[in-house]
């Protein structure tokens, strides 16, 4: 018997489970895939340009949010995310795509009004925890430094 | 002519006089495709922004509505008509290009009933002798102001619905034609605790079953008496809970049930658990079952509309989502 008490508990076989397998598999495979082409544009830069291991980390970044920027302006990057989920989402392109669709959704609304200040509609809550996780962590590991 | 508690019987004849489909593409590339009066290829419309596209789809609705109908623009005496944007502006925007009274309503998604039957009432009462009954609803204007930008890439659930582009019209009248809307339930508004805004179907199922069940009780009908028995948007997830609702009240509706938006994709078109949005109810009812009505091929069909009413912002807010159904009978008659 369904009841407005026991609602929520007794839909649960009517709704559809999410596949939590195979999704973990796609992100697996997806993300590690965008990690791939990440290294593989660090061995480019560090071979064409000499760059050192640690001075590539930023072009080869740069070139990843750029493809995935392309990717969203083509409406590819939301079909990839729907089947790769977190694979997708959690690499640096999931956070270009979140700044570039929230620009081009509100392109309509103008340059200042619109795609300036609705661009971190949705990346800007991973900044502020990222700059607060940074510190956060930073403080520990100065005071353990200085401790020990 | 109130019936029993809930529900409203037209006694002077109402009668729907014409009704106009409006859709998009993938609306278009549907099981129901043929029937649309009228498809945009473009999403956008003919638009410059998702709200322009959604205003030309109501504009275009009411403008064929007008024609099929064969009356002049000038002789409607209120327009009705609501949508799912903040401030209802597709339907108040569109409203501006016609010299028409104008009534802008909110249901939600169960707008296309809510329309229908307040315009029905108005003409049953004499109050009016056209109405122009609308809604329109918009894959992307939907998207941003209830989800995210949609380019977004994040991962949606099966239980997730994908909004219907489109706009539905009728022009309601007490002139005779095969199609008499005889009655109306209006429903209540029903929170049975859920919270998720990705699954819509298993917040209504409980109101629609609440206004099904209702208008059993008030019309002394039966399951058994209708053709059809359709539901807006309650998808592949909310379907068999309204179902199982209405069977547990007395009422078995497993022959006569059907959804509406599990009608206008096909399996293929990735829209998760089904068709949403103000428009489904209203271009599969304007649509097919119109036409299934005048053809013959059903007799009488209660349709209930379906909606949630949650914002974006009260959800956040960690608030339960309160949704309501409003049901209206189509009976085929004869002419004269």
């Amino acid at each position: 018997m369904i009841t407005k008490d026991n609602y929520k508990q007794s839909i649960k076989s009517y709704q559809p489970k999410p596949k939590y397998f195979i999704n973990c598999l796609k992100a697996f495979l997806v993300g590690g895939f965008i990690c791939l082409i990440g290294q593989g544009l660090t061995v480019f830069y560090m071979e064409m340009f000499g760059f050192s291991t640690k001075e590539a980390g930023n072009p080869t970044i740069t070139t990843l949010i750029f493809i995935a920027a392309i990717l969203t302006g083509f409406g590819v990057y939301d079909k990839i995310g729907q089947f790769a989920g977190a694979g997708s989402a959690v690499p640096v392109t999931g956070f270009a795509n979140s700044i570039t669709s929230a620009a081009l959704e509100h392109r309509t609304e103008g340059i200042v009004l619109g795609v300036s200040s609705n661009m971190f509609k949705l990346a800007g809550s991973v900044i502020v925890f990222g700059t607060v996780a940074a510190y956060v962590v930073g403080m520990i590991r100065y005071t353990i430094q200085t401790l020990f | 002519m109130k019936q029993g508690k809930q529900s409203w019987l037209f006694n002077n004849g109402v009668y729907i006089k014409g009704t106009a489909t409006v859709s998009g593409p993938k609306e278009r590339a549907g099981p129901l495709g043929q029937t649309f009066d009228y498809s945009y290829d473009d999403l956008y419309c003919e638009g410059k922004t998702w709200e322009q596209a959604e205003q030309n789809l109501l504009d275009q609705s009411i403008k064929i509505c007008i024609e099929k109908s064969k009356i002049r623009e000038d002789a409607i005496d209120l327009i009705i008509s609501g949508d799912l944007l903040n401030q209802t502006v597709s339907s108040n925007y569109t409203a501006r290009n016609y010299g028409n009274p104008f009534l802008g309503v909110f249901g939600a998604c169960s707008t296309s009933m809510q329309t229908l039957a307040i315009g029905s009432s108005l003409v049953d009462s004499g109050n009016c002798d056209y109405v122009m009954a609308s809604t329109s609803s918009h894959y992307s204007s939907a998207e941003r102001q209830f989800r995210y930008p949609t380019e977004y890439g994040g991962q949606k659930p099966n239980t997730s619905t994908s909004t219907v582009t489109g706009a539905g019209s009728a022009l309601i009248s007490q002139e005779r034609s095969s199609i008499q809307v005889e009655g109306a339930t209006i429903g209540k508004v029903i929170d049975f605790g859920a919270d998720d805004p990705l699954d819509l179907g298993s917040a209504m199922a409980p109101a629609a079953a609440d206004t099904i069940v209702q208008h059993f009780t008030d019309f002394n009908s039966s399951p058994e008496d209708y053709d059809l028995i359709l539901t807006g948007d309650l998808s592949s997830v909310g379907t068999p809970i309204v179902k199982k609702l209405a069977y547990q009240a007395g009422y078995d509706i497993e022959n006569v049930h059907r959804d509406c938006g599990l009608m206008v994709y096909h399996s293929n078109q990735n829209t998760f658990a089904g068709g949403s949005g103000c428009a489904v109810s209203a271009v599969v009812t304007y649509g097919q079952i119109v036409q299934k009505l005048r053809s013959g091929e059903l007799n009488k069909v209660l349709v209930v509309a379906t909606g949630a009413l949650l914002s974006p912002t009260i959800v956040q807010q960690k608030e339960t989502i309160p949704c309501i159904a409003h049901g209206v009978v189509l009976k085929r008659v004869s002419e004269s």
